[in-house]
């Protein structure tokens, strides 16, 4: 399997404090990859080094075999997406205006497919005409992902399979729309794009990847099979709360205990 | 089933006039045409339609009216009717690209300090130019005046922006704040000029403040021609990349947009039409911020037809103004930044209550 985006002994420091400190990751073409950590563990430093958004203090990131450096933002734009925490639209653009600027320099006529199948994947076909402001929080959420998945397709459809970077995509969606997403991620993976996602969400990461990345004070603490990942010990080491964890389909699940910090040393 | 039912009861609430979008400009263009042409026959000589084929030298016969309507016109009323027309046009698509820049529907040239920059630029090169060279080189006022605004637009700008931006990051808040403190300053030192100008420099500068087309020649259309022209075709390469900032500076980056060329590109564009536009006619306020604001509601925000239709509506309400400017009070003139002022105010503070009630704010 090819590497489509491949970090070497990253480090990003801010004045004094150290984000992110020596953590290498590589993602082939196809895999699915969840980061999960703690507030603070530097999973979206690492997401935004990973997008060439924000520059690395030290090491590198290679995306497609170049350092991402290298590419200008549209060319960039053309190999990876990535879909945001909050965006805030304070202009009145529809749904379909917004998902049709993950199309580039394409008009509505070309991108015309791209966004339709996109829109009709997170279920927001009627609502094209629909001002974005107008819309709940989660539909919000929904219309930009399809804004990254037209990027993603359009994006594919010249340079071959992508990345697709998702910063806590589910946050503000319900139950039945989180998983529809994850879904959706799942399908881009098993046409070949990498996909990594932010989750906090620890069963629907168990769910959403097979490997699972743990950050933990801006370091790299575990990067495995959920199996190896998903265990009391790293739990309770990581999180800081005791959880069991148990099996079902042969796929972990955790159960959270108490919520009580456990306090360090005893 | 039940959620199609769901969705067509939540669907009806479509953006109404988006439909009417590719008609903008069409029908904008023969506002501004109509609008042309009733200034054109009115004012202190009054041109009437039947006399203004004839004037404009395209029919009929000469007869000494024809020639005395020729000399208002073409002396007089056409240049100023142009460099009007220029002038909103402008200021109505920096308000655009300024709104765009910092994702937010209030801001203009005016309101945040670019204009009075602008202004105690231009002030300074009245005083200065008047007083260090002489008489011998008053002609340079004309040429020195638009560089010296344009470069005093572009330092506020630049300044403005340094002060709101950390870390590739804009604070609203900061910008409207830093503006109101940089307007003062401005204000600071054109008093300071005022205190030390002669009666007619003194003149000058109180022209600036209030704002008028009367000293429109044709030296000053030529300026500012090229100003809008250029303005205008660079309005098809930021377009998109305004669209695409209204996601947030990262994610237009993500979308493939260079966002430090787009905001070093829309700050010249910005100082650039406001810093001349300001120089001609003097500072105008709100033009800039209701025509992008009436045009949104009618054919949405997608800038490509937003700051070509911006530049439209803001020629037709600056010719129109200006028409009034000179006739209501004839043959006296009334200042055109009181009548903005006097209009745009209203509707700025109608925007901000309807904002209020949305808490967009």
């Amino acid at each position: 399997m090819t590497a489509v985006i491949e970090a070497r002994r990253l480090s990003k420091r801010v004045g004094r404090a150290t984000l992110l400190d020596d953590v290498g990751l590589t993602v082939a073409a196809g895999e699915m990859v969840a980061i999960i950590g703690p507030n603070g563990a530097g999973k979206s430093t690492l997401l935004r080094l990973l997008s060439g958004d924000l520059r690395p203090s030290a090491g590198e990131v290679r995306l497609k075999q170049r350092d991402i450096g290298s590419f200008t933002p549209r060319e960039l734009a053309a190999r990876r997406a990535m879909l945001s925490q909050h965006v805030n639209v304070t202009f009145p653009f529809t749904v379909e205006e917004i998902v049709l600027m993950g199309a580039g320099e394409r008009s509505l006529r070309d991108a015309g497919p791209f966004v339709d199948a996109a829109l009709d994947e997170v279920g927001l076909s009627q609502f094209r005409e629909r001002q974005l402001p107008t819309l709940s929080g989660g539909e919000q959420q929904r219309a930009h992902f399809a804004r990254v998945l037209v990027q993603l397709a359009c994006g594919e459809a010249e340079h071959g399979p992508g990345l697709l970077l998702l910063d806590e995509p589910t946050s503000s969606l319900d139950l039945r729309h989180q998983i529809d997403l994850v879904e959706a991620a799942r399908r881009r993976a098993a046409a070949g794009t990498a996909v990594i996602a932010i989750l906090h969400d620890l069963n629907l990461a168990i769910r959403f990847a097979n490997r699972l990345v743990v950050l933990a004070g801006g370091r790299l603490a575990a990067d495995g099979p959920r199996t190896n990942v998903v265990t009391r010990e790293i739990i309770r080491d990581i999180f800081e709360i005791d959880a069991l964890v148990h099996q079902a389909d042969g796929v972990p699940y955790v159960l959270p205990q108490s919520m009580r910090a456990i306090e360090t040393g005893i | 089933m039940s959620v199609a039912v769901e969705i067509e009861a939540r669907s009806p609430r479509r953006s109404p006039g988006r439909r009417s979008a590719s008609f903008a400009i069409p029908l904008l263009l023969v506002v501004l045409l109509i609008t042309i042409i009733v200034a054109l026959t009115v004012g202190a000589a009054g041109i009437p339609l039947s006399r203004l084929p004839a004037a404009l030298g395209l029919a009929g016969e000469i007869t000494a009216m024809t020639v005395r309507d020729q000399l208002v016109l073409w002396s007089i009323r056409i240049p100023r009717i142009a460099a009007a027309a220029m002038v909103g046009g402008l200021l109505a698509a920096a308000g655009a690209i300024m709104q765009g820049l910092f994702r937010n529907p209030l801001a203009d040239p005016a309101l945040v300090g670019v204009s009075s920059g602008g202004a105690l630029a231009a002030a300074s090169a009245i005083v200065f130019t008047d007083s260090r060279f002489g008489e011998a080189l008053r002609f340079l006022q004309t040429e020195l005046l638009p560089l010296a605004a344009f470069a005093g637009s572009l330092a506020t700008t630049a300044i403005l922006y340094g002060i709101s931006s950390r870390s590739g990051r804009t604070s609203i808040a900061i910008f409207l704040l830093a503006g109101v403190a940089i307007t003062a300053i401005a204000n600071a030192g054109i008093g300071l000029l005022v205190f030390i100008a002669d009666d007619r420099q003194l003149r000058d500068i109180t022209f600036w403040m209030l704002g008028s087309m009367s000293g429109a020649t044709w030296t000053k259309v030529a300026v500012l021609a090229p100003v809008l022209v250029a303005g205008l075709a660079s309005c098809a390469f930021i377009a998109r990349g305004l669209d695409l900032l209204v996601l947030g500076e990262a994610d237009a980056f993500h979308g493939g947009i260079d966002v430090e060329r787009l905001k070093r590109i829309s700050i010249v564009m910005v100082s650039a039409m406001t810093g001349v536009a300001v120089s001609i006619s003097g500072v105008i306020g709100f033009v800039g911020i209701v025509v992008p604001h009436l045009l949104r509601l009618v054919i949405g925000p997608a800038h490509r037809l937003l700051l070509p239709a911006s530049v439209l509506l803001g020629a037709v309400l600056m010719v129109g103004a200006d028409t009034l400017a000179r006739t209501i009070v004839a043959p006296a003139e009334m200042p055109i930044g009181i009548l903005t002022a006097a209009v745009g105010a209203p509707i700025f503070l109608f925007i901000l209550l309807r904002q209020r009630g949305r808490a967009a704010l």
